[in-house]
């Protein structure tokens, strides 16, 4: 499995900019899908068929990463940037950073004259080697993602993006271990979320589900003075509570916990003080939906190195697993 | 001059009072479509039936909405208080005239003037809920006798041309407006056009909501009008758009990621008419499109916008070539979609 989390959280796939990604995760799924189809905004939906007297459970993991946008580019040379999605400024100085066809460009910022404080956004650039606005390969409104190798060290897994490239794998594994399911299950490998949940909330819209299950990850509060967060590595997988974008159905919740126990899964329960995921937008889409999330403890969300526990990962397929192959009574 | 725009900019369409707008646009387009409706929150939705040789249904948007004033309530000594209806730079408004209520009252913007304030009030900025609005009335029974609460009040500009430059209240978002009906007075499309002109944009996007939930489009082209800031500045940055650098092109706002194969078509037809295009600076601001794009499904939308300086204020400038141009490329890359523009793999 750590091949196929190699191949996705280093691929390029900042929000709006998922095409590379579709590709990658198409033939992995292929195999495992009734049909296979992309809306407009590039979702990549995949669809198994229920066996009847099931729901429609819309399941979303998204594919695109945070990243910079060029917006203007200078006399000498340099793109001055903005975001895509919640960038932290600390986590850019002297980064790389790759574009849509593969050329890399380093990250540094305007002379930093008091080392106590930290530039804006505004204040930094990407060098891409040129001299000059002329020959300058990159344009305004080019796209970057960050560049950083997969690091497998024992059960600890870093990689930038993460999030949520490990919910795209867990999507894809559960696919493939999940021979029989009653429901009518919608895979959305979801477009950017990082900007605002939005591709899923298009995809909700279009399929009406019954319920929807976002797989994302969520902070760790197990390291040196941390967010407060009751939840760590390695102690299992994390059934969403609350966060700030989404309450999530309590019956949904019961089910996921009770699904959990049966099958010796270990869990954590979590309520996230700080962020949201694609389940906020299945939630309100159209009518409604019974919604909630399985979460994957990480530390580090939004930096370069992003870290995830592997049975986590592992416990997060399980219970996904054992969620759609049996009855959702909510 | 150019009449059009006169008449659409010199009109007042605060958001939620657009009728006086809408009327107008009614008459403008009632012989260049096949049918028209408005809906139940004020949205203009008219039918322009295509050849048929292209299946697709085509939604050009533009908000017909203004950013103005609402009264909220009266002061003993006659004057208004009011709130913003959309997006102010409170500096903006101190001293302008306005017109209140469906009689357009004349008022006047006022507070404490300048001779009678000390060194510390001088350099604090005067906030909104510190000015009312002057209509002139001696006390709260009379101005409650001419104006209700709830009224809205628009700035007063008359459009004036400058050579190549307009000036005028309201460009944001009527100069889209202007081009939406140039478009429908064009033959017939390849495909059903479906042209909204909607309300309350400025307040949240929330006329295009129920429009594009009703028309269902397979294709959204948002019309705007979008803030340059290209005056004179040492620093090497982005202007965000100038004036007179053509119609300006939508890649990322805070509320989209634009379809990027739309705006590839986009520019790419620019280049091939020789039509000029500028790529706005990605970042802040938002549009219809953010709406459009997701309220039935995921949809193609991209925006082409009017670079206008001094959005928001009483007296916007517009290049009348950028006008002239948004409305050509408008045209030229509604004739360039194809059916492939909902596909992807």
């Amino acid at each position: 499995m750590n091949d196929l989390i190699k191949k996705l959280v280093e691929a390029y796939g900042p929000s709006g900019f998922e095409d590379h990604m579709r590709e990658l995760i198409r033939p992995e799924i292929e195999k495992y899908a009734d049909e296979i189809s992309v809306d407009a905004m590039g979702n990549l939906i995949a669809h198994k068929k229920g066996t009847g007297d099931g729901l429609k459970v819309m399941i979303a993991a998204h594919m695109d990463e945070i990243g910079l946008m060029v917006s203007h580019v200078t006399e000498d040379g340099f793109c001055r940037f903005t975001n895509i999605g919640g960038i932290y400024t600390h986590t850019l100085l002297g980064s790389r950073v790759q574009f849509a066809d593969g050329r890399i460009g380093i990250i540094y910022s305007d002379r930093i004259t008091d080392r106590s404080k930290v530039h804006g956004l505004e204040k930094h650039y990407i060098d891409v080697g040129a001299t000059s606005k002329e020959d300058c390969p990159v344009k305004v409104g080019d796209a970057v993602g960050f560049v950083r190798p997969f690091l497998a060290q024992g059960k600890r897994l870093s990689a930038k993006s993460m999030d949520d490239r490990i919910g795209c794998v867990i999507a894809i594994e559960a696919l493939k271990r999940l021979k029989k399911t009653p429901h009518d299950v919608y895979i959305v490998f979801s477009v950017q979320e990082e900007v605002g949940t939005r591709g899923a909330q298009a995809a909700a819209n279009m399929l009406d589900p019954d319920v929807g299950i976002a797989l994302d990850v969520t902070l760790a509060g197990d390291t040196p003075e941390p967010t407060p967060i009751a939840v760590e590595l390695g102690k299992g997988t994390a059934i969403k509570v609350k966060d700030t974008g989404m309450i999530a159905h309590a019956g949904l919740v019961r089910l996921m916990k009770q699904r959990a126990e049966e099958a010796n899964i270990p869990y954590q329960l979590e309520v996230l003080t700080g962020g949201s995921t694609d389940a906020r937008s299945i939630q309100i889409a159209n009518g409604g939906a019974a919604a909630g999330c399985i979460s994957i403890p990480c530390r580090y969300v939004h930096s370069q190195s992003e870290t995830v526990d592997a049975d986590d990962v592992e416990n997060s397929i399980k219970l996904l697993v054992e969620i759609l192959a049996n009855p959702i009574e909510l | 001059m150019n009449e059009l725009l006169k008449n659409l900019t010199e009109a007042v369409g605060v958001s939620g009072e657009e009728k006086e707008v809408r009327l107008l646009i009614r008459d403008l387009i009632a012989d260049h479509v096949d049918e028209w409706h408005v809906d139940a929150m004020g949205n203009l939705i008219a039918l322009k039936k295509g050849t048929g040789a292209v299946d697709l249904r085509v939604m050009v948007d533009a908000h017909m909405d203004e950013v103005g004033l609402i009264v909220t309530d009266y002061d003993s000594n006659g004057t208004l208080k009011f709130s913003g209806v959309g997006g102010f730079d409170d500096r903006a408004l101190l001293g302008k005239v306005v017109q209140v209520g469906p009689k357009k009252l004349t008022g006047v913007i006022g507070a404490r003037p300048i001779h009678l304030l000390n060194a510390t009030q001088r350099s604090t900025i005067t906030k909104m809920d510190a000015m009312r609005i002057d209509i002139g009335a001696k006390n709260k029974d009379a101005a409650s006798g001419k104006v209700n609460i709830g009224d809205r009040a628009a700035f007063v500009t008359e459009y004036e041309e400058l050579g190549p430059t307009a000036v005028g209240k309201a460009f944001d978002n009527r100069a889209g407006c202007a081009a939406l009906i140039e478009l429908l007075r064009e033959r017939p499309y390849p495909f059903d056009l479906i042209a909204t002109f909607t309300v309350q944009e400025e307040v949240g996007l929330r006329g295009a909501t129920t429009a594009a939930y009703g028309v269902k489009p397979d294709v959204a082209l948002i019309l705007e009008c979008t803030p340059a800031y290209d005056l004179p500045n040492k620093d090497d940055v982005s202007p965000n758009v100038a004036l007179g650098k053509g119609p300006s092109i939508y890649v990322m706002d805070s509320g989209t990621m634009q379809d990027p194969r739309l705006v590839s078509l986009i520019t790419q037809t620019a280049a091939d008419n020789d039509i000029p295009c500028q790529i706005r600076r990605p970042g802040g601001g938002g549009t219809n499109t953010a709406v459009i794009q997701r309220v039935r499904g995921a949809i193609p939308a991209a925006t082409i916008a009017v670079p206008g300086r001094y959005a928001h204020t009483p007296a916007m400038m517009i290049n009348l070539d950028d006008y002239a141009n948004v409305v050509k490329l408008a045209k030229a890359t509604l004739l360039n979609l194809t059916m492939d523009i909902v596909k992807r793999n």
